[in-house]
C-alpha cells in the first residue's frame, strides 16, 4: 500500500498540462485523478481529462502505455477484469460513473467499437438490432427504422440493404467495422468509444471508416484511441499523448502537431520513439 | 576432412530406412483400430443377421414383437427398444439442463477458484467405473423412490433415467464448457458494451456461438446413456414389459444382451446379437447425426 501511496503522491504532484476550456464549449466527460491497477501494477497515473461534446478526442502513444485502459474505464469495460482496482472520478453527464451500480445503463449511452470487428454470429440486421432488442424493443416496424437509420448512419445501407438477413460474418472487415459503428450507433449512445478501429483494415477502408468518423461528429462525442498518427491529425479535435500511463500532453491537435509544450511529445510525433 | 561426407552419407542412408521403418510401424498402429472395428461389426452382423437369413424368422415380427420367451422361440424386442428410448429421453430431460447450467456456470459466472476445483471434480465422475454408478444407484436411488413412492420395488424407469442422467453430466459438462470457453471473448465484450446483462450475454450472444459444441456435448451424452448397461443392470428391474409409467420395471437393449449371453445357444444367442445391431444402429444414428452438426458448426 506504502509503494502505492507515493505513486499517487508522486503522480499528483507531476506535471499536467492545465486543461483549457474554452467558455461556449461543455465537458462531457470529466475525469480527474484517475488511477488505476492491475493487481500490484499501476497502470495509469493521476489522469485527468476533460473531453467536450461533439468533438473527435484522439488518444495517441506507444504499445502499453495505457490509452486502450483509459478508454475503457469509461463504459467500464474493465470490469470484465477481476485484478482491477479504480479509484479516482469520472464523471459523465453530471453522474459519477463509478458510484453508480447502473452499468448497463451507462453502456447504452457509452458505445464502443473494438479493434478487431466483432459482429455475432447472426444476421447483420439482427447485429445492428441486437441492442435495442436488450433494451426491450420488440416493435418490428420500430426496429426496421433503427435498424436502416444505424445503417445509413454508418454509411454501409447501399452495401447490405440487399442482405440484411444474411449473416454478417460473411462480409469484408472494412464492411464488418462498419456494421459495428452502426451497432454502436443503434443504441443512441452519447458517447462512442474506439479502440483503435482501423488498425485492422486495409487503407481503402481505413479511409471510409474516418470520413464516417467525421460525419458522426456533429451527433456524437468520438473518443477515438489510435497507433496511427496521420490519423490522429487528421481526424480529431483534440489530442491527448500518453506516455507510460500518464497523460504528457492533451491540447487543441493542431497544436499538439505543431508545437507540442513537452519535449516527450515532440520526440513521439516525429517518430523518435514508440 | 575427406571422410566426412562419407561418413555424413551413411548416417543419412540410416535415417531414411528409420524414417521407412516408423512410418510403416504406425501405419500398422493405426490399422490395429480399424481392423479391430471391421471385425467387431462385422461379427456381430454375420450372427446376428443369421436367424433372419438362414433360420427364416421375420425382422419385423423381431423389432416389432412384444413377447421375449427364448424357450418358446419367440424373439420380440419391441419393449427393449421403447425401454432404452425411454430411459435415454427421460435422462435427458434432466441431464441435458443440469449439464448445461453447470458449464455455463463453470464457463462463466464461477470464480476461478470455484471452477478449478469443481471442473476436474466433474471430469473424474466420467472415470468412475460405471458399475459403481449402478452400486449407488441400487444403494441409494431404489430404497429412496420405494420409499418416498411407497413403490414395492423400487428398481423403475425413474431410477434408471435418475444414473443416467447423473452418468452423462461429466460428458455433456465437459464437451459443453469446452466448446463455451472456445467463444472468443470479444462476443462476450461486444455484447456487454451494447448494454447486454451477462445473463442476456450468455444466452443470446455466447450459448449460440457455441451452439455445435453445446450439441455435440448433448449427442456425446446420448451416446452414453444408450450404451450404458452395467449401471442399468442394477437398477432397472429387468422385466420385459413395455414400461407405461415412470415407477415400471424395464429392460433396456444393452442389458437384454448383458443377462442372457451368458447361458443363450444357438438362435436365442443369434437374435442377441441381432439385439446388438439395433443398438449399434441408434449409435450409428447418432454419430452420423453428430457429424452433421459438427461439419455445421466448422461453416
Amino acid at each position: 500500500m506504502n509503494s502505492i501511496e507515493t505513486k499517487l503522491n508522486k503522480a499528483r504532484t507531476g506535471k499536467i498540462t492545465p486543461i483549457k476550456q474554452d467558455s461556449e464549449e461543455k465537458a462531457i466527460i470529466s475525469v480527474r485523478d484517475l488511477n488505476l491497477f492491475y493487481g500490484e501494477k499501476q497502470a495509469l497515473f493521476s489522469v485527468s481529462m476533460d473531453i467536450q461534446e461533439k468533438e473527435v478526442t484522439a488518444l495517441i502513444g506507444p504499445s502499453g502505455c495505457g490509452k486502450s485502459t483509459f478508454l475503457r474505464t469509461l463504459n467500464r469495460m474493465n470490469d470484465l477484469i477481476d485484478s482491477v482496482q479504480i479509484n479516482g472520478d469520472i464523471v459523465i453527464d453530471n453522474e459519477n460513473i463509478y458510484q453508480t451500480n447502473d452499468v448497463i445503463k451507462l453502456r447504452t449511452k457509452v458505445g464502443m467499437v473494438f479493434q478487431k470487428a466483432n459482429l455475432f454470429p447472426m444476421s447483420i440486421y439482427d447485429n445492428v438490432a441486437y441492442g435495442p432488442r436488450m433494451q426491450g424493443l420488440k416493435n418490428k416496424k420500430e426496429l426496421d427504422k433503427i435498424v436502416e437509420e444505424s445503417l445509413r448512419g454508418a454509411a454501409i445501407w447501399d452495401e447490405v440493404k440487399d442482405r440484411l438477413k444474411t449473416s454478417a460474418l460473411g462480409l469484408s472487415g472494412g464492411q464488418q467495422q462498419r456494421i459495428c459503428i452502426a451497432r454502436a450507433i443503434a443504441m443512441k449512445p452519447e458517447i462512442i468509444l474506439m479502440d483503435e478501429p482501423t488498425s485492422a483494415l486495409d487503407p481503402i477502408s481505413t479511409l471510409k471508416v474516418e470520413e464516417l468518423i467525421e460525419k458522426m461528429k456533429k451527433d456524437f462525442t468520438i473518443v477515438i484511441v489510435t497507433h496511427n498518427m496521420q490519423q490522429a491529425a487528421r481526424i480529431s479535435d483534440k489530442t491527448a499523448f500518453f506516455l507510460n500511463g500518464e497523460v504528457i500532453e492533451y491540447e487543441q491537435t493542431d497544436k499538439i502537431f505543431s508545437m507540442p509544450n513537452d519535449q516527450r511529445t515532440e520526440d513521439y510525433i516525429t517518430g523518435r520513439f514508440g | 576432412m575427406s571422410a566426412l561426407p562419407e561418413k555424413m552419407g551413411n548416417a543419412n542412408k540410416k535415417k531414411y530406412i528409420l524414417e521407412g521403418l516408423s512410418s510403416k510401424l504406425f501405419q500398422f498402429c493405426a490399422l490395429i483400430s480399424v481392423i479391430s472395428l471391421l471385425l467387431i461389426v462385422g461379427f456381430v452382423f454375420y450372427k446376428g443377421s443369421l436367424p433372419f437369413v438362414v433360420d427364416g424368422y421375420s425382422f419385423i415380427d423381431f423389432l416389432t414383437g412384444v413377447d421375449w420367451v427364448p424357450s418358446e422361440e419367440k424373439f420380440g424386442i419391441l419393449p427393449m427398444i421403447v425401454a432404452s428410448v425411454y430411459a435415454t429421453i427421460g435422462a435427458l430431460i434432466i441431464g441435458v439442463p443440469v449439464g448445461l447450467f453447470t458449464a455455463i456456470f463453470l464457463a462463466e459466472i464461477a470464480p476461478k477458484r470455484v471452477a478449478k476445483f469443481i471442473s476436474p471434480a466433474v471430469q473424474l465422475l466420467a472415470g468412475i467405473p460405471s458399475v459403481l454408478y449402478g452400486v449407488f444407484g441400487l444403494a441409494i436411488i431404489v430404497p429412496f423412490l420405494q420409499n418416498v413412492l411407497n413403490l414395492p420395488r423400487g428398481q423403475s424407469l425413474l431410477a434408471v433415467i435418475l444414473v443416467l442422467a447423473i452418468m452423462m453430466l461429466p460428458t455433456i459438462v465437459t464437451v459443453a464448457e469446452t466448446a463455451i470457453r472456445a467463444v472468443p471473448k470479444t462476443y462476450r465484450e461486444g455484447s456487454l458494451a451494447l448494454g447486454a446483462s451477462q445473463i442476456e450475454t450468455i444466452f443470446k450472444v455466447v450459448v449460440p456461438a457455441a451452439k455445435s459444441g453445446v450439441m455435440a456435448a448433448i449427442v456425446l451424452g446420448v451416446g452414453r446413456a444408450i450404451g450404458e448397461t452395467m449401471a442399468v443392470i442394477l437398477v432397472a428391474g429387468n422385466s420385459l414389459i413395455i414400461p407405461t409409467s415412470l415407477t415400471d420395471s424395464l429392460r433396456p437393449l444393452t442389458t437384454n444382451i448383458a443377462l442372457e449371453m451368458g447361458y443363450a445357444f444357438g438362435s436365442h444367442q443369434n437374435m442377441l446379437f441381432a439385439t446388438g445391431i439395433v443398438l449399434f444402429s441408434f449409435i450409428l444414428i447418432l454419430n452420423f447425426v453428430l457429424a452433421k452438426i459438427s461439419a455445421k458448426g466448422e461453416k
